[in-house]
């Protein structure tokens, strides 16, 4: 009972940690660019401004429209809820493995895809365009990369690797490197940053994320905007905690579970502050140069799996 | 005569079929006949072949008669196992949607001048044909079997023959099957020569030669493959089944392609016991292949039921992924990860059945409501037609692979045995088979892609043209039909466990090990391996989806005003949006046809016609036209034309050809 309780107030965690993280990449980006910028919270602020808005939906719009963001935000919450975050074994951990969990990213961008075509503005339908092709090039490498992970673990479940992580100690192996880097191009692309897309920009044609929200208003906007920032702290959580799983509590008694919070807390934080150089020293590409981008996600993905088969697996 | 109450039963299901196309010729004066009888009639044959399938797999018994039929030395033996009655279960199923939704979907013909009596004979054949090659069990009821579904589903594409396209499709699918019968001929052939009989008992007996072993598996690769439509043999497959009415299309690409894997398995994993790694190898490369081009080219089609017919390519093939990666792991003696591959390839082939039947459906209720097939004359479809639209939805979810769906399940099983290939000797085949789950991840992805183009397209936005716009709902037995359909993609997507335990008494019975441990950890978790692999929990998984939605909309509730106005559009302030500004299903895809231009043949141009109105014509060819079919045709032509060369017509010539023969003939004999 107890270890339920735990895993429902991680996944409440998970959804209010995810505009402090998108808070405190806006900050220091404002800083690298000599700007004061907004508050750390002001995303709270977004949100609740947007939940007590009217809504205004359009003439044209189906009921799909209006049932997407709460299927988009619901199954990016799920798919978050089973990644560990500051406790390692929790139930809910076995309800999805990681194929789940991108299988669970897939039918949010599904709906998010189709809210995008409901209105049938252009905009929307660029929007579902190119999310389609970008998340079709990314899949294949964030699998490969995954599949690196699991390979090694002998398991596909997130904990498996973790623990396989933790009990080996910090080895450098050559697959992990690649892994790591296929999946860090991949976050990117998948969570819409510079230089695949820009989360800041409204300049029409440019939009990829933006484009298919673009109808939306009040409390629906702020659904797809949350989903969006549980997304990217999805994706900062896998980064630090499958990779470097450290700090992360292996007990359910309170000092672990206080370390492991101030662990993944001070990670996040630092991998956010490297989004946000890394935003602030590139700029955003051309849509026809993604795909050579996400071939290197995928080349490394790749690379990383032979490694491990060729390098690791009769050593 | 016969002892076993499911095997009389699935004969009955065949003797129902057969009476569906008895009622048929009547049909020509009384055109009802075909709605009130014929078409009935092939459902509740379907409900039956469902019955028998369930009863047999529940009791994981089989049960085999001999019938007083065909030739004197050879009287027809058939035989209901596990394998045969999961295949029962498929046709079942997808026959009686298709029982009721035909009803309605029929009635359109009545008026028109095509024959009824050839769409309700051959119907009722064409089923009768399929269950029997399930239940056959020698070679020479398997081959009879076979042909009357060939010929049958021939005549079906060959329906609405006054446009030449139908015809010259129609002929293509005969020359293609026929090839692929004369290998599976030729496949028994080697088996008998060697087991002493045409029975299948008598051909599982057999002693091969590993070489003869492989002659063997090739045929049946060849003969099968091209009614499974694998690429490169595929060519066939997108003009054949979008031509034949839907209902049918829905059975030819739900069922009968099941049917050809139904008939690999038999052969390859039955009958030809001893199999090597190199065919699993085989098998991975020609599905990989088979599920990427698939799909691309669906992505790139305008003419929805062309474009259902081209991702059928692509999930048979995946199906022979994991058929392949069930022959690597069995030859290399991991039975137990071969049945977990095997398992899921049934798994996904009973699922395929399911959503593509569905989407053929959705598709044929479009056609009978608009008259279209044409993705961009439609849009908006949704609000006119909320039953097939919610369906489709749920097809179009399924087949994408999306939690909690069906599709989902079978993949992620494919991918769970993909993952175990660390447990391979040869790191070849250990880096192999993980590249061949990247071209599977890829194909996943793609395949959401196409989807949310058609929807999107066909069922969102607005209607592209005036009678589209117009719509009307579509009768009710057809949205019964789908709404059948669709519930059993549900159910199969959220109740693993129990679909897996119905499917482990086929990895028992043909190699000799199960999957045991799939429900260890209680009915709620899926665990392929074990526990600690992998685990994966669809009800619950539902459950918490529900709650937190229900959790999420009761807050919102409260804290804010439930007040939703509706307004223009608002296209960041630019003119009102017209249905002409909207994406098409040409551009959604043009970003992936830039990416992937090396595929096709692409021809792509602007022309101002005489009228100074310009239009843009986009025309994609495949290329193995080019690179296979072309040649080949030219190499048949040219030597027809040197064999002509005998022709002189000249009597003398003709007689001493004939007794040149006869000379050949007799030295043969007195060797």
């Amino acid at each position: 009972m107890i270890v339920w309780l735990l895993a429902l107030l991680q996944a409440l965690l998970a959804v209010a940690l995810a505009p402090l993280l998108v808070g405190w990449v806006r900050k220091v980006k404002a800083w690298l660019q000599n700007r004061r910028g907004a508050p750390l919270l002001q995303p709270y602020a977004d949100l609740r401004k947007l939940l007590t808005k009217d809504t205004r939906v359009a003439h044209t719009a189906s009921p799909l429209f209006r049932v997407a963001p709460y299927i988009v935000f619901v199954a990016t919450w799920l798919a978050c809820v089973t990644v560990p975050l500051i406790a390692l074994d929790l139930p809910t951990a076995g309800i999805a493995d990681i194929i789940v969990l991108v299988g669970l990213l897939a039918l949010a961008r599904f709906f998010l895809a189709l809210a995008g075509m409901d209105v049938g503005t252009a905009f929307g339908g660029m929007g579902a365009s190119r999310e389609m092709l970008i998340s079709a090039l990314a899949e294949p490498a964030l699998l490969m990369a995954v599949f690196t992970l699991a390979m090694t673990a002998h398991s596909t479940s997130l904990v498996g690797v973790m623990e396989h992580h933790l009990t080996d100690g910090f080895l450098l192996r050559p697959s992990y490197l690649f892994a790591f880097g296929a999946l860090v191009l991949v976050a990117l692309a998948e969570c819409g940053r510079i230089p695949i897309d820009n989360p800041a920009t409204h300049l029409e044609l440019t939009m990829v994320h933006e484009a298919m929200l673009l109808e939306y208003t009040g409390r629906y906007l702020a659904l797809m905007e949350w989903a969006a920032w549980i997304k990217l702290l999805l994706y900062g959580v896998l980064l630090v905690n499958v990779f470097l799983p450290w700090g992360i509590a292996t007990a359910f008694t309170p000092t672990a579970l206080a370390l492991g919070l101030i662990a993944v807390v001070v990670k996040l934080a630092l991998l956010g502050a490297a989004l946000a150089v890394g935003e602030t020293v590139t700029a955003k590409m051309r849509l026809f140069r993604v795909p050579g981008f996400l071939n290197l996600a995928l080349l490394l993905g790749l690379l990383g799996l032979l490694s491990h088969v060729i390098l690791e697996v009769g050593a | 005569m016969i002892a076993d109450p499911s095997l009389s039963l699935a004969l009955f299901a065949v003797l129902l079929a057969l009476a569906s196309a008895a009622v048929a010729p009547l049909a020509g004066r009384r055109p009802r006949l075909l709605r009130r009888g014929a078409v009935p009639l092939l459902g509740m044959a379907g409900a039956m072949a469902l019955v028998a399938g369930l009863w047999t797999l529940s009791a994981g018994t089989s049960a085999s008669a001999i019938l007083p039929l065909g030739l004197p030395w050879l009287p027809w033996h058939v035989r209901l196992d596990p394998l045969a009655a999961v295949f029962l279960v498929l046709i079942g199923l997808v026959t009686t949607a298709v029982g009721f939704y035909g009803r309605d979907y029929v009635r359109d013909f009545e008026r028109g001048r095509d024959s009824l009596t050839a769409l309700g004979g051959f119907s009722g054949l064409f089923l009768a044909g399929m269950l029997l090659v399930v239940l056959a069990d020698d070679a020479f009821v398997f081959m009879v079997a076979w042909e009357l579904m060939s010929l049958a589903s021939y005549f079906l594409v060959a329906f609405q023959h006054e446009q030449a396209a139908n015809r010259r499709a129609a002929f293509l699918y005969l020359l293609m099957a026929h090839i692929g019968g004369l290998a599976i001929l030729l496949g028994f052939g080697v088996l008998a020569g060697f087991g002493g009989g045409f029975d299948f008992a008598s051909l599982r007996a057999a002693e091969l030669s590993p070489l003869w072993a492989g002659v063997a598996f090739a045929l049946a690769l060849l003969g099968f493959g091209m009614k499974a439509g694998l690429v490169p043999l595929h060519a066939w497959l997108p003009e054949a089944h979008p031509v034949a009415p839907s209902h049918i299309s829905a059975l030819m690409s739900g069922v009968m392609l099941k049917v050809a894997v139904y008939g690999f398995i038999r052969v390859v994993f039955d009958l030809n016991g001893a199999v090597h790694w190199s065919w699993g190898v085989a098998l991975i490369g020609i599905g990989g292949l088979s599920a990427l081009v698939g799909v691309l080219f669906a992505l790139m089609q305008t003419d929805l039921k062309r474009l259902l017919a081209y991702s059928s390519v692509e999930n048979l093939g995946i199906i022979f992924i994991a058929l392949g990666l069930a022959l690597l792991f069995q030859a290399t003696a991991h039975s137990n990860l071969a049945a977990l591959a095997l398992v899921a390839a049934l798994y996904h082939a009973l699922n395929h059945a399911l959503f593509k039947s569905l989407l053929f459906l959705g598709a044929g209720a479009i056609l009978h409501s608009t008259h279209e097939r044409d993705l961009d004359q439609m849009g908006g479809l949704l609000r006119r037609m909320p039953w097939t639209g919610s369906f489709f939805l749920i097809g179009c979810l399924s087949i994408s692979a999306l939690p909690p769906f069906n599709g989902f399940v079978s993949e992620w099983l494919i991918f769970q045995a993909a993952l175990q290939a660390w447990n391979l000797d040869s790191g070849v085949l250990r880096s192999l088979v993980p590249i061949a789950s990247a071209v599977l991840a890829l194909t996943g992805a793609l395949v959401a892609a196409t989807f949310v183009k058609v929807y999107g397209i066909a069922f969102l936005g607005q209607a592209r043209s005036r009678h589209v716009r117009r719509a009307r709902p579509s009768p009710r037995g057809m949205w019964v039909g789908q709404g059948l359909l669709a519930a059993f993609c549900v159910l199969f997507g959220v109740l693993p466990t129990q679909i897996l335990s119905l499917l482990d008494p086929i990895a028992v019975q043909l190699l000799g090990n199960g999957v045991p441990q799939a429900d260890a950890g209680g009915w709620l978790w899926l665990t392929p391996i074990s526990a600690e692999t992998a685990s994966y929990s669809a009800p619950l998984t539902i459950l918490l989806l529900a709650l937190i939605a229900g959790a999420a909309i009761l807050w919102f509730r409260r804290r804010t005003s439930w007040r939703v106005r509706r307004c223009d559009p608002w296209d960041c302030g630019f003119a009102p949006p017209t249905p002409r500004m909207q994406y098409t299903a040409a551009s959604f895809a043009q970003p992936i046809r830039r990416v992937f231009a090396l595929l096709f043949v692409i021809d792509e141009a602007q022309e101002t016609g005489a009228d100074g109105v310009t239009r843009y014509r986009l025309k994609i060819t495949d290329r193995t036209w080019g690179w296979l079919y072309l040649p080949l045709a030219r190499t048949v032509d040219s030597a027809s034309r040197q064999v002509a060369r005998l022709q002189s017509g000249s009597v003398r010539v003709y007689l001493g050809w004939t007794l040149m023969t006869l000379l050949v003939l007799l030295w043969i004999i007195a060797l």
